[in-house]
């Protein structure tokens, strides 16, 4: 992992950048020049990011397309990116998922209404420059730097082109995280100074040779306390049960590309933090909390699917979903395996594409009907067929049916969790009754929107579908049926980094046998 | 009898700045008599050329590291880094004063030889290295600023701020002449590096020396306390700030911050490290106190801050807490070893905040109305609609001042945090991060009046050119301090109190 020269990865870093700029030299006026500004450079940025899968050599489980510049030199800190198997399909998931939400947004008629447009567009650009830079920063502190900055655009997303409550939702969604975050800061700083070093690598290399010692017997060690101070800013983010409640007014005021995003990304900022830091950073502390943050997944995993069955507001259902399904991701991470591991970060991809995809399907019946509750559809399949046959799909995919991606990240989960040393047999057991529950309220959704008789007049003369939303939602529809089918690339493109990182972390689980 | 100093021994060079300041100072004062009444701005323009001047002049002894006037002043990097932020804030305070002192009809030549002499005092307190010059230079800096808050002649608020800021500013260099009275009593010097010297000998021998000291380093600190306005010395800061004419608050509110924190940090780091109750003590004996201090200033601050409903009052609370946060720097220097990083923390922060406070009150002045009203949060609804660029600007200062990356704010806050953990005062830093959060209450309400509150936008017609430009500098500055935070670093790196020490 030398340091040489200008990497890809940079590059992908940067082009959402390169848009940002070229965005604030274009004038409110040329509304479709900022557009397709905006389409482009996204679109660039997805094919560039290609190129690292491409380029991503499988085998090796460290960083590749390593680049590392000063930044605060006498801080010990620096500009250091770099990709393994865990960030490279998330930086794919954050590149696929940004053309679809910007080109959702083209025909969003809160943008007409409210204007801003520019605004509106460089906020994208900002926020998929931060999100990338969250998964690729391998400095403590440039990963907090992203980490913060993802919040900014969003909060301005939410504020000013929500729905009714928006300033609300936006404020709280702001300070919550924010609130999280900063205890995250001190942690950095603490593991910092104890380190002389940023560097991630630098930092879990020593922590794996003894060099460096964050003392971790019992459940308030210092490396406990330090393992929590990372956790609850990624907690917050997932969010973990019961740090959810920003969580349905974020989604349910944001707008459409909004709470794309926030689902198909930002949710997993969280889940890919507790992987990247609190695992291979404080192995004893994660092997201890293992049991109790299980806990609070399995209940977010049984409260979201709950709660989501209660609701009649189509949006909050699946916000609420995304409490459940991140609890299954939560679980699969805290299994302290393999499966567990490498399932739980396909689940990441897969929710992000599902998800966003109900939260594009919900966008364009608002569309169509400016309401969100449920009662007012029925039958919406015999109005708009072919929308309705990807619903069918979308739905089918996030309860997790066999042959869809779904599908195999939870199958994945369910048996690290109960092959797990440190979960086991009761906590499958009770995510398994969360699977079910999940077909429930999804299914209960279907039915409620898309089946029974189009009985009601606004319903029976809905616009046909644009061949712009087609353009959205075919990409999901084919990234489900990949992956559905063929998930065999995508679990050899992290193996040997989930591998390698497993293998640091059950030195510290006491009752395992070790093997020489 | 007396020794007269040589040429060598006065080393004027390296106290160049500050003295080309003055002079030019005393000349324009004069030069002024020869300005027509309405075109006061020329005496403004010749008063930056002169901040110019200094600004080149202190760039070229940055890396001088000598004393002047025989070890009472002393040139080194940081002096130099807080010459900076000093002149920077004293020019820009000058570009934001032209045309509002004209549109609030109190234009006057003496103004900006007033506020001249301010910046010098601040300069000579920045370099000061003797307790007696901090004192010359204190009251060189209070007495022009006592008369410029006062400034707005006929508004019984501007004259409430004058006042009290002279009454309560008298109080306080009292009691900074008083602690430089008992510590001479007990070390026999005013000299910083002289303190340090015989410090040792009165820690290791005990007694009576012992207590004076302590009791005299207690009331520097109530002195520059005021100064600097921390908690229990702040309550002159929010009536003064909503009373002075606005320009003058953004120059002082960083100005005069820095120059007493300049002052502070060199008693403490240079003359007081090892004042120690017992000599086996580990840390010094008035870091609890400052520690405490900080504290204390953190929660009021930013507490008071969050009921607060008009910018100029919020800002001033505001001012108040990002006091506290340097103070953690201060305390940090506490535990031998960490003056050095504290400093630099100190510093950039220093650097930091001049540029966003500045820059926050650009706005804040740009929407105020010419009879002083027109400051409350509510007069900043709609304004990224009538002004973008001006809402643009006024959001980053108040995402610096929350401490979010990317702007000056958060690499402020990183190095005094890192100061503040590597001395051991976990809680403090704890305090710290708690307190920030509770920041961005206040300042997101900033930002959601401007973008996310429905309404018809000010047209901020205060936002003349020089305004604007002062604006755009402040802009530059917070940003470039956020994104490429080597370039300050680069300077502060140089900063090496504790070479002082034989």
């Amino acid at each position: 992992m030398e340091a040489t020269g200008f990497s890809l990865l940079t590059l992908v870093l940067f082009l959402p950048m390169v848009g940002f700029t070229i965005l604030l030299f274009l004038r409110e006026e040329q509304a479709k020049e900022i557009r397709w500004t905006a389409l482009g450079v996204s679109i660039i940025t997805f094919v560039a990011s290609l190129l690292l899968w491409v380029g991503f050599d499988q085998n090796e489980p460290g960083l590749q397309f390593v680049q590392k510049w000063d930044w605060l030199p006498s801080y010990g800190i620096s500009y250091f990116v770099g990709i393994d198997g865990l960030s490279l399909l998330l930086v794919i998931l954050t590149t696929f998922i940004m053309p679809l939400a910007i080109l959702s947004s083209f025909r969003a008629h809160v943008l007409e209404e409210r204007g801003r447009q520019k605004l509106y567009y460089m906020f994208m650009m900002l926020l998929e420059w931060a999100m990338i830079g969250v998964f690729v920063a391998q400095d403590l502190v440039i990963f907090y730097v992203f980490w913060e900055v993802t919040l900014v655009p969003m909060y301005f997303l939410i504020g000013i082109w929500g729905a009714e409550k928006r300033v609300y939702a936006a404020v709280k969604f702001f300070l919550y995280t924010m609130a999280g975050s900063i205890l995250m800061l001190l942690a950095i700083l603490y593991v910092g100074l104890q380190a002389g070093t940023f560097s991630l690598p630098e930092i879990i290399a020593g922590v794996q040779n003894g060099t460096l010692v964050f003392p971790g017997d019992g459940l308030f060690s210092t490396q406990s306390f330090l393992f929590l101070g990372f956790l609850i800013a990624f907690a917050i983010k997932v969010p973990l049960w019961p740090f959810h409640s920003w969580l349905p007014d974020a989604h349910v005021q944001a707008p459409t590309a909004g709470s794309v995003i926030l689902a198909g990304v930002m949710l997993k900022l969280g889940t890919y933090g507790i992987v990247r830091f609190c695992l291979p950073m404080f192995p004893d502390a994660s092997v201890q909390w293992a049991p109790i943050v299980g806990t609070l997944a399995v209940i977010g995993i049984i409260y979201g699917a709950w709660v989501s069955y209660a609701q009649t507001d189509f949006k909050k259902l699946v916000a609420y979903s995304s409490v459940s399904h991140l609890g299954f991701v939560v679980l699969g991470i805290f299994a302290l395996n393999a499966q567990g591991i490498a399932g739980a970060t396909l689940q990441m991809v897969n929710h992000g594409i599902s998800t966003g995809g109900l939260f594009l399907l919900v966008g364009m019946l608002y569309e169509r009907r400016h309401t969100k509750d449920m009662n007012a559809f029925g039958g919406i399949w015999k109005a708009l067929p072919l929308f309705g046959g990807i619903s069918l799909l979308v739905t089918l995919s996030s309860m997790g049916l066999p042959g869809l991606n779904g599908f195999i990240g939870e199958f994945s989960i369910l048996m690290g969790t109960f092959g797990s040393d440190v979960l086991g047999f009761f906590f499958a057991l009770v995510a398994t009754i969360g699977v079910i529950l999940s077909a429930v309220y999804l299914l209960y959704m279907f039915q409620k929107v898309y089946m029974g008789e189009l009985d009601k007049e606004e319903n029976k003369h809905l616009e046909p579908l644009h061949w712009q939303e087609i353009a959205v939602l075919v990409p999901i529809v084919i990234a489900i049926l990949v992956i559905g089918l063929q998930p065999a690339p995508f679990f050899a493109s992290m193996d040997a980094t989930v591998g390698a990182l497993v293998a640091q972390v059950r030195e510290h689980i006491p009752t395992v046998v070790q093997v020489p | 009898m007396f020794h007269i100093p040589t040429l060598e021994e006065l080393n004027l060079i390296g106290a160049l700045p500050a003295i080309a300041l003055a002079a030019w100072a005393v000349i324009l004062l004069i030069l002024d008599l020869f300005v027509p009444k309405d075109r006061k701005q020329t005496t403004a323009w010749l008063a930056i050329g002169g901040i110019a001047f200094a600004f080149v002049a202190n760039l070229l002894v940055f890396n001088n590291n000598s004393d002047a006037f025989s070890g009472l002043y002393r040139a080194d990097a940081f002096t130099g880094m807080l010459n900076i932020a000093i002149l920077g804030s004293s020019a820009l305070g000058i570009l934001l004063s032209m045309d509002y002192l004209k549109r609030t009809g109190m234009e006057r030549g003496e103004y900006y030889v007033l506020i001249l002499l301010a910046t010098v005092g601040m300069m000579f307190m920045a370099g000061a290295n003797d307790l007696i010059v901090v004192f010359v230079a204190l009251e060189l800096l209070s007495i022009p600023l006592y008369v410029l808050s006062a400034f707005r002649t006929n508004d019984l608020k501007s004259e409430e701020s004058g006042l009290k800021y002279f009454i309560l500013g008298a109080f306080a260099s009292a009691f900074y002449v008083y602690g430089a009275a008992l510590i001479y009593g007990a070390t026999g010097t005013t000299q910083l590096v002289e303190i340090f010297s015989s410090i040792s000998v009165a820690v290791s021998g005990g007694g009576q020396s012992v207590v004076l000291l302590l009791l005299g380093s207690g009331l520097l600190l109530v002195g520059l306390g005021f100064k600097v306005a921390v908690v229990p010395f702040h309550t002159w800061t929010p009536d003064v700030y909503e009373g002075a004419p606005t320009p003058l608050v953004a120059f002082m509110s960083v100005g005069s911050k820095a120059a007493g924190f300049a002052a502070l940090l060199r008693i403490m780091i240079v003359g007081l490290p090892t004042l120690m109750v017992e000599a086996t003590d580990l840390v010094a004996a008035w870091q609890t106190t400052v520690w405490l201090i900080a504290a204390a200033t953190l929660i009021l601050g930013n507490f008071v801050a969050l009921s607060q409903t008009n910018i100029k009052r919020l800002l001033a609370y505001s001012s108040i807490a990002h006091a506290g946060y340097i103070m953690m720097a201060v305390a940090a220097a506490g535990t031998p070893g960490v003056g050095d990083m504290a400093a630099r923390g100190a510093l950039i922060y220093i650097l930091a905040y001049t540029f966003t406070n500045i820059g926050a009150f650009a706005v804040a002045l740009a929407i105020e109305k010419n009879d002083g009203t027109g400051t409350d949060l509510k007069d900043f609804i709609g304004l990224s609609r009538s002004r973008p660029i001006l809402a643009l600007m006024m959001a980053v200062f108040m995402l610096s001042l929350t401490g979010i990356p990317l702007t000056g704010g958060f690499i402020g806050k990183w190095v005094v945090f890192q100061a503040t953990l590597d001395a051991g005062l976990v809680p403090l830093a704890v305090i710290g991060v708690l307190t920030s959060v509770v920041s961005a209450f206040y300042y997101i309400r900033v930002v959601v009046n401007m973008y996310l509150a429905d309404g018809e936008g000010d047209p901020a017609a205060g936002a003349t050119p020089t305004v604007n430009w002062a604006t755009y500098i402040a802009f530059a500055g917070t940003v470039l301090i956020g994104i490429l935070p080597m370039l300050v670093t680069a300077l502060s790196d140089r900063v090496v109190l504790s070479a002082l020490i034989p």
